[in-house]
């Protein structure tokens, strides 16, 4: 047994009750004192291992090995006993305590054997913060400070409990930058008392700055470790992705049109008070694939939820087929031939515990009934699912089977399916093909370049470089929910020079970005 | 065999076993109380079928039990635990048997306006959790569970100020007009008309459900509020509608029950079939097209129940407890679920295996 490896999982299974396989065969070693990223796409499977180690979930095979022996972790209890903590990307905090209640949530300090000894509870609190260098007032309630006061309050949490091997997931996803660069003096901190910090993030830039090894996995395994020394971006998003060919679609040059949507000055506040869009204009063509790019959560998914109706910006305007929208509604923007591919398709996209078919025509329901424009005519639904199943090469056994049962990229066919529809002028694609497999990304690529050729004017937001790349006709940059970049040509295009302005290490200026406009 | 077939087998393998496992337990039970637990374990089974006026008389329980699980089911299916279906029956039958008393005119028309005023009552009562829960997101729950007693003792009052015959020497409404009853269709037993109607409302339950465009926005707003809005469903229209649909089967079930089984108002306690419509959903597995083979199910328990306790020394309320155990059984969503999940990893291996990526 290696003297460097604390924490060791060998051969890992674990299936979801729905029949999805979320971690096969996985292998993973961790070293004592370092931080060690895990990278992949969304469904990659990192959550799902991580709350194994955590004893949110337990696998059906597989072995786990602490300090050279095996364990079983059958609850989180467990896990934090054998000095796991687990910090989660939504907080576990009492609101209405303070951070020194909090910290010692579970075993507090008594008096005489029933009362709380507030004094000693603050003091251990105090001393905890102290100890790592964590700069808070322990006496403030959790519902009056900051949401980086709250991840510290989350990291004191798991150490006070003695956690040696810390799961921070996704931890700067809710930060600001500032708060970010603060955490990661307190993990390096954290490092060099000895503690280990497994590191999960999609940032590849963060990755790069703070951790000493990393783990990619992809569909479900682990498929590469390395040192990060030893590594470059470039390197660990060719494997995330697993592409190593660079993806190509053909298409004909794009002959944009007229503009048919056009938002102004949309200023979106997110819930935990940060502006998610400050300012985004942009105008969409006829025949043009637009695409946005930009490092996750900068402001796209947001955008694409505010063209969409799905949320409701602070400010703006927003004109569609030449009409200005008064309310910021789904209903209200189907209704001018907007259609919308949604990100989380399992939450947006479809309604898993419906049949096929009636996954199909939700949107346009309306003109699926017979005469007396009561009942629904099931023949004509039934001809068209048939066609579109057979269109999109949706595999399933029937039209009639839940969509629950088919697999992640079917699923997103079915959504497809349905949003890319004849008479849909405006098509906002978000993260069409994100994890699924090349055969289904493939199809649905050729469906958004058909209907561009058609006349459909497509929004895509995506986080896929190469996607963006490829399969866009020009290109805007999100960073820090505003838009630093236009690009009227894609084709123009590097992966680096996207990097550049995805990570804000370059900006055009106005003028150059409102060339759009 | 692919993860969706497995998974139809299994519920049809669970729920036979719910059922037998819960009158093996009944069966133990039922051998310490009696001394001869085969006999009226028999007299369960059998005592319904041994006369027709038993076997009437299940279906009699079994209408308003049909209505209270058509109505929860409505309400049920736009994902609103409602339980109002309680006080909009018990409102429903009220109604109609004020107007039963009061209003002039041929008996068949008294009838016809009692049904529909109760159903509007009904729907009254059941908005109120919805709008609640719509305005100001309260737990349509909650709600529903306090106003039935709010509609009980708001009920009472009204029947105490209006229909209450004072030279009665129970506590009794007025009779009704002569001839304002739902006739009786089988001599010398208590089988009504009310029979056709229940059947009529789960064929127009079924269709609506199923093959209306306003169902498959309630299907599709139930089982995806985020998904119905973002395909542009009014949901708040959807919500709203459901629970007025299903307050009026509930108000028209309430007086269904009242003007085919009495000729006086005296109901002074909630019947409690607002609350059998929600173990009859749970046993449908919330389809309209099963709420009537799970009421038949109930009924022939309880009157299988009737007959077992006249017939030996076991308690009638030993059905009571098969009953619960077949719920708790049916529902247990962990019931068998080992090896469910041990079968679903080895069908989604061998998939895999067969290289089928799906």
């Amino acid at each position: 047994m290696d003297e460097k490896v604390i924490l060791k999982v060998e051969n890992i299974w674990k299936v979801y009750p729905n029949g999805i396989v979320a971690n096969k065969n996985v292998n993973f070693e961790v070293h004592k004192g370092e931080i060690h990223a895990l990278i992949g796409e969304n469904g990659a499977g990192k959550s799902t291992l991580m709350k194994i180690l955590f004893g949110i979930e337990m696998p059906e095979e597989g072995r786990i090995i602490l300090n050279g022996e095996e364990v079983k972790i059958e609850n989180s209890k467990k896990a934090i006993s054998l000095g796991i903590g687990m910090v989660h990307q939504h907080f576990m905090l009492v609101d209405s305590l303070t951070i020194a209640e909090n910290i010692v949530l579970g075993n507090e300090p008594k008096k005489y054997g029933l009362f709380m000894n507030k004094a000693q509870m603050l003091k251990q609190a105090k001393e905890c913060s102290e100890k790592y260098n964590f700069n808070i007032n322990v006496g403030d309630k959790i519902e009056d400070v900051s949401v980086g006061v709250k991840q510290k309050t989350e990291i004191l949490k798991a150490l006070v409990r003695g956690a040696k091997v810390l799961i921070l997931d996704e931890p700067t996803a809710v930060l600001t930058p500032q708060e970010t660069k603060e955490l990661f003096v307190e993990l390096n901190t954290l490092k060099k008392q000895g503690h280990t910090i497994i590191f999960i993030s999609h940032k590849l830039n963060e990755i790069m700055e703070i951790c000493d090894r990393v783990t990619i996995m992809r569909h479900g395994t682990t498929v590469d470790t390395s040192f990060i020394k030893d590594t470059s971006p470039q390197d660990i998003s060719n494997k995330m992705v697993g592409r190593e060919i660079v993806l190509h679609v053909d298409k004909k040059p794009a002959k944009p049109g007229e503009v048919c949507l056009e938002a102004r000055d949309i200023v979106y506040v997110n819930s935990i008070g940060k502006k998610a869009l400050d300012g985004v204009n942009l105008k969409l063509r006829k025949g043009e694939i637009l695409s946005v790019a930009g490092v996750e959560g900068n402001g796209q998914s947001e955008l694409a939820a505010v063209l969409t109706g799905m949320i409701k910006p602070v400010g703006g305007s927003l004109k569609v087929l030449g009409k200005e929208i008064e309310e910021f509604e789904p209903a209200v923007l189907r209704k001018n031939k907007l259609t919308y591919i949604p990100e989380d398709r399992m939450t947006n996209g479809c309604a898993a515990k419906l049949s096929i078919i009636d996954n199909m025509f939700t949107d346009k329901i309306e003109s699926f009934l017979k005469k007396n424009n009561v009942f629904i005519d099931k023949k004509k639904m039934k001809e068209q699912a048939e066609f579109l199943v057979k269109d999109f090469s949706v595999l399933c056994g029937s039209i009639n089977h839940q969509v629950q049962m088919l697999s992640g990229g079917n699923i997103q066919k079915v959504v497809a399916a349905r949003e890319l529809t004849e008479d849909a002028e405006i098509i906002i694609a978000e993260q069409p093909t994100r994890g699924i497999d090349a055969g289904a990304s493939e199809l649905i690529r050729r469906k958004i370049v058909e209907f561009r050729d058609r006349g459909a004017a497509i929004l895509l937001v995506s986080a896929d470089l190469n996607e963006v790349l490829e399969l866009s006709d020009s290109t805007i940059v999100m960073h820090n929910g505003k838009v630093n970049a236009y690009f009227k040509d894609t084709s123009k295009l590097t992966e680096e020079e996207l990097g550049y302005y995805m990570l804000g290490v370059k900006k055009q200026t106005e003028k150059e970005v409102n060339a759009i406009l | 065999m692919t993860v969706g077939q497995f998974n139809t087998w299994f519920e049809v393998l669970r729920f036979g076993l719910a059922i037998f496992i819960a009158f093996a337990i009944s069966f133990i039970i039922m051998s310490f109380s009696t001394d001869s637990p085969f006999a009226a374990i028999g007299n369960l089974f059998i005592g319904p079928m041994t006369s027709v006026r038993r076997f009437s008389t299940v279906l009699e329980t079994m209408i308003p039990l049909t209505f209270a699980g058509l109505a929860v089911n409505v309400m049920f299916k736009a994902n609103q635990f409602n339980l109002a279906a309680e006080g909009a029956l018990f409102m429903g039958a009220l109604m109609s048997a004020i107007i039963a008393i009061y209003m002039p005119g041929p008996p068949i028309m008294v009838i016809i306006a009692g049904m529909i005023a109760a159903g509007i009552v009904g729907s009254l009562v059941c908005a109120i959790p919805g709008i609640l829960k719509i305005k100001w997101n309260c737990s349509e729950m909650v709600i529903s569970l306090m106003l039935n007693y709010v509609m009980l003792y708001f009920g009472t009052y009204i029947f105490n100020q209006v229909a209450r015959d004072p030279d009665s020497a129970y506590k009794a409404s007025y009779t009704f007009r002569e001839g304002v009853n739902l006739g009786n269709i089988i001599p010398r037993t208590r089988l009504h008309a009310g029979i056709f109607i229940v059947a009529v409302f789960v064929i127009l339950t079924y269709i609506f459900m199923f093959k209306t465009k306003w169902g498959y926005k309630l299907r599709v707003t139930g089982s995806n509020i985020h998904f119905a809005k973002c395909a542009g469903i009014s949901v708040a229209g959807v919500i709203m509608s459901s629970q007025l649909i299903g307050g009026f089967i509930a108000g028209v079930g309430g007086s269904t029950e009242m003007l085919g089984m009495y000729s006086r108002f005296q109901w002074s306690s909630l019947p409690g079939y607002g609350f059998d419509g929600v173990i009859l959903n749970i046993l449908a597995k919330e389809n309209p097209a099963y709420v009537p083979v799970a009421a038949f199910f109930v009924a022939y328990l309880r009157i299988g129940a009737d007959y077992m306790y006249k017939q030996s020394d076991v308690a009638a309320e030993i059905v009571a407890i098969i009953e619960g155990l077949v719920i708790v059984l049916v529902a247990a969503t962990a019931f068998l679920s080992k090896f469910r999940h041990k079968m679903t990893t080895k069908v989604s291996k061998n998939l895999l295996e067969a290289g089928g990526a799906r």
